[in-house]
């Protein structure tokens, strides 16, 4: 047992960063020129003073050595399912609030505008982001028959992750926003979020680095690019002049069109990153350790791996078709964004015919329904977008629900399944259970999450073109036909079935929330449970 | 050189090295000799215990 | 071919190679656009933002109106005919960050400017449907009641300095007068001041008046309405050269 507690190296530099992270962020609060920012520094200096308590107390190293590290990613799991209740739920509050606008009570803290960015930022870096990092954690380890490295470094990614989210998440909801679509957190939680990534990927490479197989499994590819480029991505995306050090407003560095290139660059390969090559990484690994067959065809996956990440960088300029951003630019992301497609068809093809031999299991295991569920979502989201950059397709759908349902098949359909049968998958894994509490209750998340998708997509669809048709209509006399606010008019019941779809994705969440606290606690123990013992070296 | 030289110039070296870039990619992956390796590597899931 | 043994052996070459792959497109898309003279056309009539309109867009920013309103007329005849002439990239060169949006749930506010009077913008921002009655706008009531800190808008114009915007030393230094005089009397000495300062950028005369119909205290809807009423007003499209701007 490794009980040097805060002696070691890793503990005492921890310990030293704490200390000056509580007096540096002590100084900025009680110095601070506006509300929010004083708040801000006194939750992190709170929250550095809880870290150092716990560091005092030894909390890191209670782990057994010869294990892996599985109480990180348990507590990755947890804050997924907290996390992805909370972004589901806003999401579908606002949709009712775009249905009936007296939802939005005429508050700063509960209008559209605040709360958007408070919905996408839970499910994109609060939901999907701690599966992300939790599954990367036990993937990295199971794969390369190696502890996690460091013992306090893991835990620091878990708790800063989780405060740069309340960081971002109140700030959104107090008015402190650069109002860069899913960049939105200022300049110093920017800060905050670079110092816990560079430790995440410090983690993960060493990790890599004293791994006891000879070969690096393909999943860990994929995270490892993620990791890289969203690293890149936060960087340049957030160059930014503040106010004041001790304020929170900033300007951004770049401007106009220099800036709305950068940041759907951005933007972009946060779908491209974050939300494809490391969901990409858990389907490598989880399905085919559920289908029990390796993956079909690992020679694609190389191919798709190099390619993927090559193309989706390029494709950022189909967010600006027919805008400011010079002709050149958006025939080049076009051109990429059609590429694309073909890519994202091998990684789909790749996870879907690993099931070849063994589909009967669809039949009996739901968790592997919804892993492929998950896949036939990514395939049609990936066909859907290329269509959608091209130019012509795009002058009808830019601006309209089309896009907003697009980016849902994609992010409930994709990454809220996938992610969703890993956690069913991780949740007996690690807690060394025999099998979830029940097999019934993932079913109905399962139906009520694919009928919830399919009425959010087609709601969108009808409504989204409907929209675009009916702003470029003309009457017989050459006039427009309808004023902008009779289309918005139009938009109203399918804001409704849309806002309905929600409600059951929520709901089915909740099921899902039920079912992993039952399994927790009451479902039974796999009698020869060694399951978290280090593998054997190669 | 003008502009117009500078793009289609750079838009050939472009055409080129993304080319010999799949190549590589795709010959490595495709190269018989390797197969044993990824057939080996693709049970590492699988493989763990 | 064992070249390629090299990456799934070493963690750090690939990801080294990893960074060279992702990079390429970004220096190809994003470089050219600062050193290729033509991405933003000479247009006559830019200049930055006053302190007042300043104000306005930092609350237009705080409350994520972009996610709603686009600022980027797109060149087709139905929105030109809705909303007037197509955005050019010069239209934009003073905003940080970027306002252009990606989503109409309500109309493009690219050249909302002068469209509507200050009294309709007010009775539409404290309740939107007592004006169009299907409109899902939320209300924002509050910001007739909160008032801007003019002082720190020195501050504020300086970072936007130190990021490339021709302010002079002057419009930092009087910044918050020059904020308090654009929302109160137009024949004041203050106002006089502050025309004669933003002169310099060869634009058209400045608004000046209280938007908010409250005199006593500027206020962020004072604010907002001074930079909604600008918005897109400032390129005089008679003078304007389309012809020498292709690219």
């Amino acid at each position: 047992m490794n009980r040097g507690g805060i002696t070691t190296t890793g503990g005492i530099f921890t310990a030293l960063v704490l200390i000056t992270g509580i007096l540096l962020t002590g100084y900025a609060g009680m110095n601070a020129i506006d509300a929010v920012f004083g708040f801000h520094m006194y939750l992190m200096a709170a929250a550095a003073i809880l870290g150092l308590l716990a560091l005092l107390m030894g909390r890191p190293y209670r782990d057994d050595p010869g294990k892996y590290n599985y109480g990180v990613v348990k507590a990755f799991v947890i804050a997924t399912l907290f996390w992805g209740v909370a972004g589901f739920s806003v999401g579908d509050y606002i949709a009712w609030e775009l249905a009936f606008p007296f939802l939005n009570w005429d508050l700063p803290w509960t209008n559209f505008g605040r709360l958007r960015p408070l919905h996408t930022s839970a499910v994109i870096f609060a939901f999907g982001g701690n599966i992300l990092l939790g599954s990367s954690f036990y993937v990295v380890q199971r794969t390369n028959h190696t502890r996690l490295a460091g013992n306090v470094a893991p835990w620091f990614v878990f708790w800063g992750y989780n405060l740069f989210i309340l960081l971002a998440g109140t700030g959104y909801l107090l008015g402190v926003t650069q109002s860069r679509e899913y960049a939105e957190p200022e300049w110093y939680v920017d800060i905050w979020l670079t110092l816990v990534w560079v430790t995440y990927l410090l983690v993960f490479m060493g990790t890599l680095m004293k791994r006891r197989v000879s070969h690096i499994y393909v999943a860990n590819w994929f995270y490892l690019a993620f990791i890289i480029t969203i690293a890149v991505l936060h960087l340049v995306n957030n160059m930014a002049v503040p106010v004041s050090f001790l304020g929170s407003k900033s300007y951004s560095l770049q401007a106009g069109v220099q800036d709305a290139m950068t940041q759907w660059w951005y933007g972009h390969n946060a779908v491209g990153f974050f939300l494809t090559a490391a969901f990409l990484a858990m389907m490598y690994y989880f399905v085919p350790k559920r289908a029990e067959r390796p993956v079909y065809s690992y020679r694609l996956s190389i191919i798709h791996f190099w390619s993927l990440i090559f193309l989706y960088m390029w494709a950022g300029p189909h967010h600006l078709h027919y805008t400011a951003l010079p002709d050149w630019t958006q025939s080049l992301g076009m051109t990429f964004s059609i590429i694309l497609w073909m890519p994202s068809w091998g990684g789909m093809i790749n996870g879907l015919m690993t099931l070849s031999g063994a589909w009967d299991k669809l039949r009996t295991d739901p968790v592997l329904r919804m892993l492929v569920v998950s896949i036939a979502f990514y395939g049609m989201s990936t066909f859907e977008g290329p269509m959608m950059a091209i130019k012509a397709v795009n002058a009808l759908s830019h601006y309209t629900d089309w896009t907003v349902g697009h980016v849902h098949s994609g992010a409930m359909g994709w990454v809220g399944m996938v992610s969703f049968g890993v956690i069913y998958c991780l949740v007996p894994w690690l807690w060394g259970k025999e099998r979830l509490y029940s097999m019934a209750l993932v079913s109905w998340h399962f139906w009520l999450s694919t009928v919830g998708i399919l009425l959010y997509i087609t709601s969108m669809w009808v409504s989204g073109i409907l929209q675009g048709l009916m702003w470029r209509a003309y009457d017989s006399l050459g006039f427009l036909e309808y004023s902008f606010v009779e289309t918005v008019e139009a938009m109203h019941p399918f804001y409704v079935i849309r806002a309905i779809g929600g409600l059951f994705f929520v709901i089915g969440s909740l099921i899902m929330v039920f079912n992993v606290i039952m399994t927790i606690r009451v479902a039974p123990r796999e009698e020869s449970y060694s399951n978290a013992v280090l593998a054997p070296a190669e | 050189m003008s502009y117009e030289d500078v793009a289609s110039l750079s838009g050939t070296i472009g055409l080129i090295l993304f080319m010999s870039m799949f190549f590589v990619v795709l010959a490595y992956a495709l190269w018989p000799r390797n197969k044993a390796k990824f057939d080996k590597a693709a049970r590492a899931p699988l493989d763990e215990e | 071919m064992a070249s390629h043994e090299i990456f799934e052996k070493n963690s750090i070459v690939l990801a080294i190679a990893i960074v060279l792959v992702v990079s390429i497109a970004g220096l190809v898309e994003i470089v050219p656009l600062y050193f290729i003279g033509s991405t933003i056309e000479k247009v006559d009539g830019m200049r930055p933002y006053t302190p007042l309109e300043l104000a306005g867009r930092d609350v237009y920013v705080r409350e994520g109106c972009y996610l709603c309103h686009s600022q980027m007329i797109r060149p087709f005849r139905d929105e030109v005919e809705r909303y007037g002439h197509y955005s050019l990239a010069a239209e934009s060169m003073y905003d940080h960050p970027f306002q252009w949006g990606s989503k109409r749930t309500g109309p493009d506010l690219a050249r909302v400017g002068k469209k509507y009077s200050d009294k309709w913008h007010r009775d539409h921002m404290n309740d939107p449907r007592s004006i169009v009655p299907e409109s899902v706008m939320p209300g924002y009531e509050f910001l007739g009641k909160t008032p801007v800190i003019a002082d720190r808008y020195s501050n504020h114009l300086w970072a936007l300095s130190v990021t490339g915007v021709p302010y002079s030393q002057d419009m930092i230094s009087n910044a918050g007068a020059d904020l308090k005089a654009q929302a109160g009397d137009p024949d004041s000495d203050a106002a006089e001041a502050l025309q004669a300062r933003y002169k310099s950028f060869g634009s058209k005369p400045l608004n000046v008046r209280d938007f908010d119909g409250d005199p006593k205290t500027v206020t962020e809807l004072d604010a907002l309405i001074a930079y909604l009423q600008m918005l897109g007003t400032l390129v005089d499209f008679k003078t304007y050269n389309a012809k020498a701007n292709l690219r």
